[in-house]
């Protein structure tokens, strides 16, 4: 097969490229989007398919090029889901914190009270000795 | 006394398998140190995480497939939205979704479906967590977004923490 591609590599380079195009998206939506809470939303999904394109092509091209089993990428995409949000939470808290200080709201404005007598839990983690209210405090 | 040894079985067998899959080897070897590890690890960390969740399991995998398709189908939804809707049509917007769900693990599990799936990150949690609140990347009926993650996930979630 001088000259020739196998499947296993037209395939996992197209998986490849399909993910590089998302993160290029992904990264794109970071620089274009209004304000701060519109751009999380570029990098915590755009690149969520990209990155895991890309891991599936790595999968195939062990499996039908080399010819071994990989079970890597399956644990990069597990940590990939279970850290993305907690990154994106940490970052909106932040901003929410600093919407407090004077900074800038984005488009959507500030996020209204949930009710009357309550707040978001970051603004009430400030003082101590809230209660809690679920069962376990 | 089982509740002693294995105070998280969830965690124990989750550990267990990233274990052998972390080794990338099906060997006896791989097992038994992957059990020595999903054994001590939920006993070592029991102290720090006191409640005993009750799961559902089988709806629980029917719920991460469903979450991993809505994730592809939201990756393809927010690249149009960044590509080819110019910021002057985008209406970004905060939703306060009231929670049903009233225990710490199953609001996680939510507030994290919500990030990962059709451009709607979670930022906050109400001080009784009462309400989730999440920012939307494009939300003109701000009610029909909340309405759609409520039936899509949280009703699925209290199938699953029983």
């Amino acid at each position: 097969m001088s000259g020739g591609f196998s499947l296993g590599e037209i395939l996992a380079s197209a998986l490849i490229v399909l993910g590089a195009g998302f993160a290029l998206i992904g990264s794109w939506g970071l620089v274009r989007l209004p304000s701060l809470m519109e751009r999380l939303h570029g990098p915590t999904k755009a690149s969520t398919l990209g990155l895991g394109a890309m891991l599936i092509g790595s999968i195939v091209w062990f499996q039908l090029v080399k010819g071994e089993w990989t079970t890597h990428e399956l644990l990069i995409s597990l940590f990939l889901f279970v850290t993305a949000p907690i990154t994106a939470n940490m970052i909106a808290k932040v901003h929410l914190h600093r919407l407090r200080l004077g900074e800038q709201p984005g488009p959507a404005g500030p996020p209204a009270s949930p009710g009357a007598d309550s707040d978001w839990a970051t603004y009430e983690a400030l003082r101590a000795g809230t209660p809690g209210c679920f069962d376990e405090d | 006394m089982m509740q002693r040894i294995l105070p998280h079985p969830g965690l124990s067998a989750l550990l267990v398998i990233m274990w052998v899959v972390m080794v990338n080897d099906l060997t006896f070897g791989a097992l038994f140190l992957g059990l020595v590890v999903g054994l001590a690890v939920p006993k070592f960390t029991d102290a720090y995480w006191p409640a005993r969740p009750r799961i559902n399991f089988a709806a629980g995998i029917a719920y991460v497939g469903l979450v991993l398709w809505d994730i592809i189908v939201a990756n393809f939804q927010v690249a149009a939205i960044i590509l080819f809707r110019p910021n002057r049509d985008l209406r970004p917007a905060w939703l306060a979704i009231p929670l049903e769900l009233d225990t710490p693990e199953a609001i996680t599990v939510f507030a994290g479906t919500i990030s990962l799936t059709p451009g709607t990150v979670s930022a906050d949690v109400s001080d009784c967590g009462t309400y989730l609140l999440v920012h939307a990347l494009h939300a003109p009926d701000p009610a029909a977004e909340i309405a759609s993650a409520k039936a899509r996930y949280e009703a699925r979630l209290k199938r699953i923490f029983l």
